[in-house]
């Protein structure tokens, strides 16, 4: 830069260069078209050659979506209306709005059960998600499925609040034993948990259900798109603590768990979900005694569960292998026992690294749950194809109707993208 | 082969060599598959040692300072540390590693831990120190190896002399009796090496007992009171540092030291 010379041998810098700031045509808007969009010829080209498509495309929806007709009784009206013109029938979504949302048989005058749930659930889900929030808001997150099971169900408050004791009755037993022996505390919570939901049982009274103040709805009742969101935030919910007990146990020492887990695994991945959820409706009938009815949605969430849990598990397995046999042995030279190792050091990692795998899973389970139209469900996609589409007023409205079920979802699941790239953001702390 | 520029004397005045047996070794052998990696060990560690094993790459060394916390599982004989014997007991391993601290070549920091969080997580956990008191301790211990000003950074801001730093502190929390060192200069930038080994210095100078799997044999020549050279899998020879070095006894030991000193 100066009067130094490099070419001799010896060099000496003298004093260090200041930053300076770079050449006037390296910044700017002119810079970021000349770089992303006409950096040479052919994408100059490319760019326009988009620019004409999403002109072409606009042109032909545009008129058909800003004409849209939202009220009308029926397709044949809308067509009247439209006298001749390009538009859409949106009003087949104002007038069946119900039925997309909670299927066609769910009471009326109970709508404000599940809208109440979904608003309970964003409550329940913050500190989960979000783990700045305060930690006494889990509290809550404990209680909610039993409150959401009320709202939605209703009927008698005893069921879930048996369920609710079952519940604590085991993770009481599982903290006195569980300190000792992990097994012994495990089965120990899964038989006072049974006894306490056989013995409440048998307490509530028969036609408890029947004037309660909630009235009792059954699961063949519910439907539409709440369909959907419970199955999807159940089994999401179910699937990753299962999908990891899965990983673990696969990876154990002990050969007896590691097999079950293995053949698990490898069982539920080598057959279509269609398959488990036809078992679901028709066949697991046939082990159960027949008097016992374990209720369709209680079925198919098993189903769904044990599906994405051995996807899930597998995601897992991927963390735990990546991470280096390092901090395996940092944490025992430490004295930290299996369990301390694997919930402080091991899985904080290895979940870390399996946020876009698990992520994964969870958008494709949601989707997935559309496949219960298939076992006479009648979730959004059901209610869609069966009681609308079937219907002699609304024949033949196909975009709407399929437009706003891929609408809803990917709503709900780019919502699940964007949170995933936050909480990887928020969880970096390699600084690579 | 870098000898250590001494800045300062070393202060003997707390390296003492007490009777009490630290770790005994009694015919220890262990195998990997069919190929025998320890043979017939025989090693007595009284409180207060400071040991530098030397040896050639694949010689056993490390494999022998693991079988001490049971990273590493013996097959035959028996590994007594500090009156409890190694066994399959998961209650004695827990009990010996908390007792005995251990420093890697790669550090193995917890990368998702603030450094604070990584000094304080194993005596909030394993010895039930109240969080208050283990900050505490871990930012003396932080202090002790200079670096207290970055507590609350991540191990991946640090630079590697100041993670093996950080790596120390994080042993002596658990407030051990025995440190293990596995190659801790191996990793680094000849620039980090000297304040590693200034730290552990300091740290025998107030009469830690240390076994150190090293090549620094400018350390092992000032630190150490005893230098156990292993080939093969076996103990072939030991001695006083200044013995071992100016008088080596064994072909093997003359040629391995002729290697790392030649030049």
């Amino acid at each position: 830069m100066s009067d130094q010379t490099t070419n001799s041998i010896a060099f000496v810098a003298d004093g260090t260069i200041p930053p300076s700031p770079p050449p006037a045509n390296e910044t700017g808007v002119v810079k970021w078209l000349r770089d992303n969009l006409f950096s040479n010829f052919t994408n100059g080209l490319l760019t326009f050659a988009s620019l004409v498509l999403i002109y072409l495309l606009l042109k032909n929806t545009l008129p058909w979506f800003l004409n849209g007709i939202w009220q009308a009784d029926s397709l044949a009206q809308c067509r009247e209306i439209l006298n001749g013109n390009v538009g859409a029938c949106f009003a087949v979504l104002t007038e069946r709005w119900h039925q997309l949302l909670y299927g066609f048989k769910y009471p009326g005058d109970a709508y404000w059960r599940p809208n109440l749930a979904l608003l309970l659930l964003l409550v329940a889900a913050a500190p989960v998600l979000f783990f700045d929030l305060p930690r006494k808001l889990l509290l809550f997150t404990v209680v909610y499925p039993f409150i959401a099971f009320w709202l939605i169900w209703g009927g008698t408050i005893l069921v879930p609040l048996v369920a609710f004791l079952g519940c604590v009755a085991a993770a009481v037993a599982f903290q006195k034993l569980g300190k000792n022996s992990f097994a012994a505390g495990f089965f120990t919570a899964i038989i006072v948990a049974l006894v306490v939901w056989n013995v409440g049982g048998a307490l509530i009274p028969e036609g408890a259900s029947d004037n309660a103040w909630l009235s009792a709805v059954p699961s063949r009742d519910l439907g539409g798109f709440m369909l959907n969101m419970m199955l999807g935030v159940t089994c999401v919910s179910l699937s990753v603590p299962l999908g990891i007990a899965l990983a673990l146990g696969r990876q154990s020492d002990m050969p007896l768990i590691k097999w079950v887990c293995v053949i698990f695994i490898e069982f539920i991945r080598g057959v279509p979900l269609i398959t488990l959820l036809f078992v679901a409706s028709v066949m697991l009938s046939y082990f159960f005694p027949p008097e016992s009815t374990v209720d369709l949605f209680l079925r198919v969430v098993i189903m769904i569960t044990m599906f994405s849990a051995a996807y899930i598990a597998e995601v897992i397995r991927g963390g735990l292998a990546a991470l280096p046999r390092g901090q395996y042995e940092a944490a025992d030279s430490l004295g930290l026992d299996y369990p301390q190792a694997m919930r402080l050091i091991i899985l904080p990692q290895a979940l870390k690294i399996s946020i876009p795998g698990i992520v994964n899973v969870a958008v494709g389970l949601f989707k997935d749950t559309t496949l219960v139209s298939v076992i006479s469900m009648f979730d959004l996609v059901g209610m869609i194809r069966g009681p609308i589409l079937a219907s002699t007023e609304w024949n033949g409205v196909y975009w709407e109707l399929l437009g706003f079920a891929a609408l809803l979802f990917f709503v709900v699941c780019y919502g699940i993208s964007q949170y995933s790239q936050w909480l990887e953001r928020r969880l970096a702390t390699d600084h690579r | 082969m870098s000898e250590l520029a001494v800045e300062r004397e070393i202060d003997r005045s707390k390296m003492q060599v007490s009777d009490e047996v630290a770790i005994e070794i009694n015919n220890m052998n262990k195998w990997y598959g069919s190929f025998h990696v320890l043979r017939d060990i025989n090693l007595t560690v009284n409180q207060g040692e400071r040991i530098v094993i030397a040896g050639p790459s694949g010689s056993g060394k490390s494999t022998l300072i693991r079988c001490l916390n049971a990273l590493e599982e013996h097959q035959q004989g028996t590994i007594v540390v500090d009156g409890t014997e190694l066994s399959n007991d998961l209650k004695n391993i827990d009990k010996i590693r908390s007792e005995v601290g251990m420093v890697f070549q790669h550090f193995n920091l917890f990368p998702h831990l603030t450094i604070l969080e990584n000094c304080t997580l194993a005596p909030i956990w394993v010895r039930k120190t109240p969080k208050k008191e283990a900050e505490e301790r871990a930012m003396h211990f932080l202090e002790k190896v200079k670096i207290p000003d970055q507590a609350l950074k991540y191990p991946g801001q640090l630079s590697g002399g100041q993670q093996q730093r950080v790596a120390i502190a994080r042993s002596l929390c658990m407030m051990p009796r025995i440190m293990l060192f596995d190659e801790p200069t191996s990793a680094l930038d000849p620039e980090m090496i000297k304040e590693v080994l200034d730290t552990m210095i300091e740290l025998a100078e107030e009469g830690m007992t240390m076994l150190c799997v090293t090549h620094e044999m400018g350390f092992a020549r000032q630190v150490a009171n005893r230098v156990i050279f292993m080939d093969a899998g076996q103990i072939v020879e030991q001695n006083e540092p200044e013995e071992f070095f100016n008088n080596p006894k064994s072909e093997r030991t003359k040629l391995f030291l002729s290697q790392i000193l030649g030049h």
